[in-house]
C-alpha cells in the first residue's frame, strides 16, 4: 500500500540538447556546476544523486533555493525527465513508463501538494477535490462521496460549496491536501506545502500532517527549505546543495554526525528540543516477538542476544506487550500468548522530547513507541534522548 | 525635369487584373461555397432577429442593463436603443447587427480553435504572431479591396471584410489566455493524469475564460467599426445612411446617423463587458 523509491545514479540537466550532451560528460569530474554552467550554459539541477525512500516513510528534503529539490520531486511524477539515471519506484523504472501507463500511474498510485495551491480558481472546493475522480470518469455519486470523505479528513466540512477565493491560505493548502488525497494514493508528494503560509498555521498544519500519516500507509515525500520544519517532520532527511545531495540520515544522524561544516551551519540554529520528535530519536527493536512464536526457540534468541526483554506484536505490528527473559525461563508454557505483560508505559512517536523525558527517566528500560494504529514502529531510552541533546 | 519620365511608368494593374482572374479560375469552387455558406447564415439570422417585436429588444436590453449594472445602466441603455427605433433607424440597424453577428460568430469558429492551436504549437506560433501583426497594423479600408475583388459588391463581401477584420483580437486574446494560465495549476491538471483533452477543456479553457470573453468584446467592437465601412462595397444597414448622406451632403441625416451608430457600439460594449466582467469575479486572482 506505499511505495519503495530507488534513486539510482539520476541527474536533470535543464537546456538546448546539443549543450546537454556536452555538459552530461561533466558531470562525473569535480567541476562545480557553475563552471559547467559557465561552459556550457545548461542548467545542472540534480547531480549524480543516489538515496532510497522506504515505503511509509515520511522522507524529508530541504535545500536552499535553487537547489534542486522541485526538480527531484517532479522527476518522481514525471513532470521533469531523466537527463540520465534512473528511478525505480516498486521495481518500475520510471524511464520505461509510456504515455498511457504514466497516466495511470498519476492517476491511481501518486499526487502532488503544491507550493501556491495550484487550485481550479472556477470551481468550488468540492469540485476541486472531485477534479482527480472525475478526470478518470468515475461516477457523480460515488466521487462526490470520496470527496466529500477527504475534505472531511482535512477539517474542511463545511466549505464545501466555497470558492478557493474566499479562503485562507491555510484553508486553500487544505483543499490542496484533500484533492491529494482523494485518489488514496501511495505515494504523496509535497512541494514546499506551507510555505506561502504564515508561522502558527504553518505549524497547525504540520501536526496535521503528522496525524494523517500516522492513520494510513503511505510514502510521503515533503520538500521544505526551513530546516526546523525539515527536522519537525522528518523521518529522514536529505539536504541537498548546488544539485547534489550532501547528507541523507535521520535527526539524529545529523545532529551526531554532521557530514561537514555546511551541514554543521545548516543546523545550528535549529532548537533540537523544540522541535525533536520521538520518531527522529528512536531506534528499531532489537528484535520483536510474535504471539505463536515458541517460548524455547525465543529465549534462546534472547539470550544469545544478550537481551533481557523483547516486545510481542501481532502479525499486523500492533503492539501486544512484552515478555521477559526471566518469564521465559520459568515458565513451561508451551505458547507465547499467556506470557505477554500488557504494558502502559508507551509513547506516541510524535511526541516531543522535552514532553516525555520524565516518563522515561522513571522508566528502568527502553520504551515502546507506538504510532495512532498502536503499531510499533521503534523504542526509546533515556541515554537516547540524552545523547542527542547533549552536544 | 519637373515630371517623372513617361517611359519609365509600369503598372502592375494589369498583373494584378490577371493574377486575380487566375484565381478565381482555379478556386472558383471555394468562392462558391463561401458565398453560399455566408448568404444562408445571413437568410438564417436575418429571419431570427427580423422575426423578433422591437420592443423585446427593447426590454431585453434595459433588463441585460439592469442585471449587469443597475436599474440607470438598464433604463440609458434602453433609451439609447429606443432613440435608434425613433430616428427610423430600426430596419438598417437590423442588417447590421445581422452582419456583425454573423462575423462574430464566424470568427468564434475560426478564432478559438486558431488561437488554442497557436498557444500549444511552437511553429503555427511563430507563423501566426507577424500574420497577425500585420493585420491589426493595416488599416480597414486594405480589406475591402481583395473582398470586392473575389467576392464582387455586396453583403458577402461586406461580411467576408468584416469577418477578417474583426478576428485578429480573438485569436490573440485566446491565444494570451491559454499561454497566461497559471503554470501551477497546469502542472496539478498534468500531475493528477488528464488526458490534453481534459487538460484544454477542464482547465486551460474555463481559466481563461474572461480573457476571451475581452476578445470577443474586442471581435465585436472590431466588427462595429468594419460594418461601417463596409457598406462602401454595398452593405445596406447603418452606415449606408451615412453614406447617403454624405453624397446628398445632408448633414442632419448624416449625424443622426452617426449618433445610431454610436448608441449601438455603446450598448454592445457595455453589454458584453458586463458578461466579461461577471466571470471575472468568480474567478480570483491569486489562487
Ligand atoms: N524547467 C526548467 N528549465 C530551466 N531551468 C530550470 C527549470 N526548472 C528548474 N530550473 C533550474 O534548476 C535549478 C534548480 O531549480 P529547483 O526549482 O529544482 O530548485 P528548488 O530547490 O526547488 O528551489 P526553490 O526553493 O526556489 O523552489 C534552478 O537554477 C532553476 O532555475
Ligand atoms: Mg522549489
Amino acid at each position: 500500500m506505499s511505495k519503495h523509491i530507488k534513486v539510482e545514479n539520476l541527474s536533470v540537466i535543464f537546456g538546448k540538447p546539443s549543450q546537454v550532451e556536452q555538459a552530461k560528460s561533466m558531470l562525473d569530474t569535480d567541476m562545480h556546476v557553475s563552471e559547467i554552467m559557465e561552459k556550457t550554459g545548461v542548467t545542472v539541477a540534480n547531480r549524480n544523486v543516489n538515496f532510497e525512500i522506504y515505503p511509509d516513510e515520511l522522507f524529508v528534503i530541504v535545500g536552499l533555493s535553487g537547489s534542486g529539490k522541485s526538480t527531484f520531486i517532479r522527476t518522481l511524477n514525471g513532470l521533469n525527465k531523466p537527463t540520465r539515471g534512473d528511478i525505480i519506484i516498486d521495481g518500475e523504472n520510471i524511464n520505461d513508463m509510456d504515455n498511457m501507463r504514466l497516466r495511470t500511474f498519476r492517476r491511481k498510485e501518486v499526487s502532488m501538494v503544491f507550493q501556491h495551491f495550484g487550485l481550479l480558481s472556477h470551481r468550488n472546493v468540492l469540485e476541486n477535490v472531485e477534479y482527480p475522480l472525475e478526470i478518470q470518469h468515475v461516477d457523480k455519486k460515488e466521487r462526490t462521496e470520496k470527496a466529500l470523505e477527504a475534505i472531511k479528513q482535512v477539517g474542511l466540512d463545511g466549505w464545501e460549496h466555497h470558492m478557493p477565493s474566499q479562503l485562507s491560505g491555510g484553508m486553500k493548502q487544505r483543499v490542496g491536501l484533500a484533492r491529494a488525497l482523494v485518489n488514496n494514493p501511495e505515494l504523496l508528494l509535497m512541494d514546499e506545502p506551507y510555505s506561502a503560509l504564515d508561522p502558527l498555521i504553518r505549524r497547525d498544519m504540520q501536526n496535521e500532517l503528522l496525524n494523517l500519516d500516522d492513520s494510513f500507509d503511505r510514502t510521503i515525500v515533503f520538500i521544505t527549505h526551513d530546516m526546523n520544519e525539515a527536522f519537525r517532520l522528518g523521518e529522514r532527511i536529505a539536504l541537498m546543495r548546488d544539485a547534489e545531495v550532501v547528507q541523507i540520515g535521520t535527526p539524529k544522524d545529523f545532529f551526531e554526525n554532521p557530514a561537514n561544516d555546511y551541514v554543521r551551519d545548516f543546523i545550528a540554529d535549529v532548537d533540537k528540543t523544540r522541535i525533536l520528535k520521538v520518531r527522529s530519536v528512536m531506534r528499531k527493536p532489537s528484535y520483536t516477538a510474535l504471539p505463536s512464536d515458541h517460548p524455547k526457540t525465543l529465549l534462546e534468541k534472547l539470550e544469545s542476544g544478550n537481551l533481557e526483554f523483547c516486545y510481542v506484536t501481532d502479525d499486523d505490528n500492533k503492539f501486544l506487550g512484552y515478555v521477559t527473559t526471566e518469564q521465559l525461563k520459568r515458565s513451561k508454557a508451551k505458547s507465547l500468548e499467556r506470557l505477554v505483560t500488557e504494558d502502559n508505559t508507551v509513547i506516541n512517536r510524535n511526541a516531543y522530547l522535552k514532553d516525555i523525558w520524565k516518563n522515561l527517566s522513571d522508566a528502568t528500560f527502553e520504551v515502546a513507541v507506538l504510532d495512532g494504529k498502536k503499531r510499533l514502529r521503534g523504542v526509546i531510552s533515556n541515554d537516547d534522548i540524552i545523547n542527542v541533546l547533549a552536544d | 525635369m519637373l515630371h517623372y519620365p513617361e517611359q519609365f511608368i509600369f503598372e502592375i494593374s494589369g498583373i494584378i487584373d490577371r493574377f486575380v482572374d487566375w484565381i478565381l479560375d482555379t478556386f472558383g469552387g471555394l468562392f462558391d461555397v463561401i458565398t453560399t455558406v455566408v448568404l444562408a447564415l445571413f437568410n438564417g439570422f436575418d429571419f431570427v432577429l427580423s422575426a423578433i417585436p422591437w420592443w423585446i429588444y427593447i426590454i431585453a436590453v434595459a433588463y441585460l442593463g439592469f442585471k449587469l449594472y443597475s436599474y440607470l445602466g438598464g433604463l440609458i441603455l434602453a433609451t439609447m436603443l429606443f432613440l435608434i427605433a425613433m430616428f427610423g433607424l430600426w430596419d438598417p440597424m437590423i442588417y447590421t447587427l445581422v452582419i456583425i453577428f454573423i462575423s462574430v460568430f464566424v470568427s468564434l469558429i475560426i478564432g478559438i480553435p486558431s488561437g488554442i492551436i497557436m498557444a500549444k504549437s511552437k511553429p503555427i506560433e511563430s507563423i501566426f504572431k507577424p500574420i497577425l501583426d500585420g493585420m491589426q497594423t493595416m488599416p480597414s479600408f486594405v480589406y475591402l479591396i481583395p473582398a470586392i475583388m473575389l467576392f464582387g459588391i455586396g453583403r458577402v463581401p461586406a461580411v467576408v471584410a468584416t469577418t477578417i477584420y474583426a478576428v485578429p483580437p480573438l485569436i490573440r486574446l485566446t491565444y494570451l489566455g491559454i499561454t497566461n494560465v497559471n503554470k501551477e495549476v497546469v502542472e496539478a491538471g498534468k500531475s493528477f493524469g488528464s488526458t490534453p483533452a481534459q487538460m484544454l477543456f477542464k482547465i486551460e479553457i474555463p481559466q481563461s475564460i474572461s480573457t476571451i470573453m475581452t476578445g470577443i468584446n474586442q471581435t465585436t467592437m472590431m466588427a462595429m467599426a468594419m460594418v461601417v465601412i463596409a457598406s462602401m462595397i454595398g452593405a445596406e444597414g447603418i452606415g449606408d445612411e451615412v453614406l447617403i448622406s454624405i453624397r446628398r451632403l445632408e448633414v442632419g441625416r448624416g449625424f443622426q446617423a452617426g449618433l445610431a451608430i454610436v448608441f449601438l457600439a455603446i450598448i454592445l460594449d457595455r453589454i458584453l463587458q458586463g458578461f466579461a466582467s461577471k466571470f471575472n469575479r468568480t474567478e480570483g486572482l491569486d489562487v
